[in-house]
């Protein structure tokens, strides 16, 4: 296809917006063959984030009257409007999954605007009632799974120092740091994290130095929150510090050292759009679940997790399966010494604050 | 205790700056010859693919070593080909060598992605290995790190202390000269851009092989590049080029360390840390050179065509 028919159908799809200006567009297109689209910013192989996502657009595949279409290694930059622009124009897609989290402002926003038709759903939490009715997000709340492996991790430590390679110092990134440290804490107030960031959500070099770094500084539990932890995870476990996974189970990568993990499972939240779609409406703009509504689940317990430690972390994920579990209860400050919740205050995990965290807990040692 | 762990700091700030040693040495007996090769990320990165990929098939890390350094001789056989016999464009055939090579380490890498093995071994002499507050730093290291620091001292004393150094080094300065007087200019030059693709994928090797023993596209990270500035950092000495990578494999480090220990500054500042000393550093450097330190050699990327 030429560029010329490109930006014609371009000009024709604007005309015909602004001709039926007051008509719902924001509703999904009429039930029918609907073609899905995914968009990776790593490679749909990587053991972790991308890969989580692919298993979701992999179970799509076997419902009929349905294409997926996905592309991987899209950067977050205008590559992805292409990318999007491309789905939308040569594959004829009605749904896109940008999954990474820079992808939506603004490439997301500006490409709701110009395709109207369109339902966009982005992975992570920016999407507010402010932006275009036909984009949306969706997200878990593992910032549990990270307390329940905060919760393994404090009866495995013996230091009492926890280690956690994050990439940037987005909202939830540091949800999952602050989670992982209060799931320790509430076994031993004694404990401390000592977080590093990559500044990227893919590096692989110098994860293994920041693991490496962490372990020299004394940490003898490992936990990370990057797009591919298989780094971090085997790094670790070659030192001979405990490790508990994210995104996807990856104990096959570290045996016995393998606490537990944080997973995330997309597929049921992917089918679920997909019907509403199929039905000839629009999929809700706002998705948020956790361990009690399938979107999240934990790794097997490894080995090295003590019968006291299996106890009482299934009994707080007891907790967790009833809804409503708070991670963040005042009195809490920021480990700048500021307050964060004042007593008898409690964010449960469907705070809306928790999709604007810009803190780091009492305990954690670094710099958000 | 604080000893060993001042021990400990230093022994990965010397890993971490031994594959941009490796690299930089190279380059360093490549541009002294005259010839900017701007692809040592390119082949250093397919050095690290095909050194992951050689030492997986054999099971031998130093078969891998010699896989790695293989590959980017075989890139830098084609850049020399392109620059110095057939007299392309040095700044356009080293950017493409850098497509290139991260090209073909994409392919060559596609089927051992996530992979493992274990490290290259670390040397162990009983009663050495275990000195406390030095053993492991000096008598601990892994094959590549003490290469690394052997080449430095070979590339020095092969520049100022042989009549062949001397011949490259008069190369570099003048080739219109030296050709006159009857030294093979292209012969030099072409075994110059060989040396230094077999440091690149030696380097790339190390941190497949021994650093973080795992092949992960595009892994190298712009560590080519940052070898490509140390060696104008270090005002093509070979001494220079080692002291200026423990700077940087020790800003690189520390910060992560400076992280880890909760020190007040965000991240994103820690992260710049390393760019920001050698941004520093360079200019420090050229205040001084006003003075008149050394410069880079007269000829450096110029196309050598010789009239006959």
């Amino acid at each position: 296809m030429s560029a010329h028919s490109f930006s014609r159908r371009h000009l024709l799809g604007g005309a015909a917006a602004l001709s039926l200006g007051a008509l719902p567009f924001g509703r999904a297109r009429a039930a029918g063959p609907l073609t899905v689209g995914f968009i990776y910013v790593g490679p749909k192989d990587d053991y972790g984030y991308n890969q989580a996502h692919a298993q979701g657009a992999a179970a799509l595949k076997a419902i009929p009257g349905l294409q997926v279409v996905e592309e991987e290694n899209v950067r977050e930059t205008t590559d992805v409007q292409k990318s999007m622009e491309s789905m939308i124009n040569l594959d004829g897609a009605g749904l896109i999954f940008p999954t990474s989290f820079g992808y939506f402002d603004p490439h997301v926003l500006i490409e709701a605007k110009k395709n109207p038709k369109v339902q966009f759903r982005h992975c992570g939490g920016l999407w507010t009632e402010a932006n275009p009715k036909n984009a949306g997000s969706y997200f878990g709340y593992i910032a549990q799974g990270q307390y329940l492996n905060g919760i393994a991790a404090a009866h495995a430590s013996k230091s009492k120092r926890l280690g956690f390679v994050a990439a940037k110092p987005v909202p939830q990134v540091l949800n999952n740091v602050n989670g992982f440290l209060l799931g320790a804490r509430s076994v031993d107030p004694s404990i401390t994290l000592q977080v590093i960031f990559t500044g990227e959500w893919s590096l692989a070099v110098k994860e293994a130095e920041a693991t490496n770094a962490l372990i020299d500084g004394g940490a003898d539990v490992i936990t990370c929150h990057v797009d591919g932890p298989k780094v971090v995870v085997e790094t670790a476990a070659r030192r001979g510090a405990f490790v508990c996974g994210y995104h996807a189970d990856q104990s096959a990568l570290a045996k016995d050292k393998y606490l537990t993990g944080a997973e995330w499972n997309w597929a049921s939240i992917y089918k679920g759009f997909v019907a509403d779609m199929q039905a000839g409406k629009a999929p809700p703009n706002f998705v948020r679940g956790g361990l009690p509504d399938g979107f999240v689940k934990m790794s097997p317990y490894g080995p090295a997790v003590s019968e006291a430690a299996r106890r009482n972390a299934d009994a707080v994920k007891a907790e967790m399966m009833k809804g409503g579990f708070a991670i963040i209860r005042g009195p809490l400050k920021d480990n700048k010494g500021n307050e964060i919740a004042g007593p008898g205050t409690a964010l449960a995990e469907n705070a809306i604050e928790l999709e604007k965290t810009n803190y780091l807990v009492e305990g954690v040692k670094g710099s958000a | 205790m604080s000893l060993d762990i001042v021990q400990m700091v230093l022994v990965t700030v010397l890993a971490a700056a031994t594959p941009l040693i490796l690299a930089a040495i190279g380059e360093l007996v490549v541009e002294r010859a005259g010839v900017l090769n701007l692809g040592v990320e390119g082949m250093m990165v397919f050095g690290a693919a095909a050194g992951f990929a050689v030492a997986t098939e054999t099971g031998s890390t130093g078969l891998g070593a010699l896989g790695g350094a293989g590959a980017g001789l075989l890139l830098a056989a084609l850049f020399g080909v392109l620059t110095v016999g057939l007299a392309a464009n040095q700044v356009a055939s080293g950017l493409a060598l850098t497509i290139l090579g991260l090209g073909l380490s994409g392919l060559v890498g596609a089927g051992y992605v996530g992979m493992k093995r274990d490290p290259a071994p670390h040397l162990h002499l009983p009663g050495f290995t275990d000195l406390p507050g030095i053993g492991r730093l000096l008598f601990g290291q892994d094959a590549f790190v003490y290469a690394a620091l052997l080449l430095v001292a070979g590339v020095w004393w092969f520049l100022w202390r042989t009549r062949a150094g001397l011949t490259l080094r008069a190369i570099g300065d003048d080739h219109t000269a030296t050709h006159a007087l009857g030294l093979k200019v292209r012969k030099v030059r072409f075994l110059a851009v060989l040396f230094g693709g077999a440091c690149a994928g030696l380097a790339g090797a190390y941190l497949s092989l021994a650093y973080t023993p795992f092949w992960a596209p595009a892994m190298t990270a712009g560590r080519g590049w940052i070898a490509l500035a140390l060696v104008v950092f270090a005002s093509w000495q070979p001494l220079r080029v080692a002291a200026g990578a423990l700077l940087f494999g020790g800003a690189t480090v520390l910060q992560l360390h400076a992280q880890a220990a909760g020190l007040g500054l965000p991240g994103q500042l820690l992260s710049a840390a390393p760019y920001l000393a050698t941004i520093l550093a360079l200019v420090l450097l050229s205040l001084g050179r006003r003075r008149g330190g050394s410069l880079a050699p007269a000829a450096l990327g110029r196309v050598f065509a010789p009239s006959r």
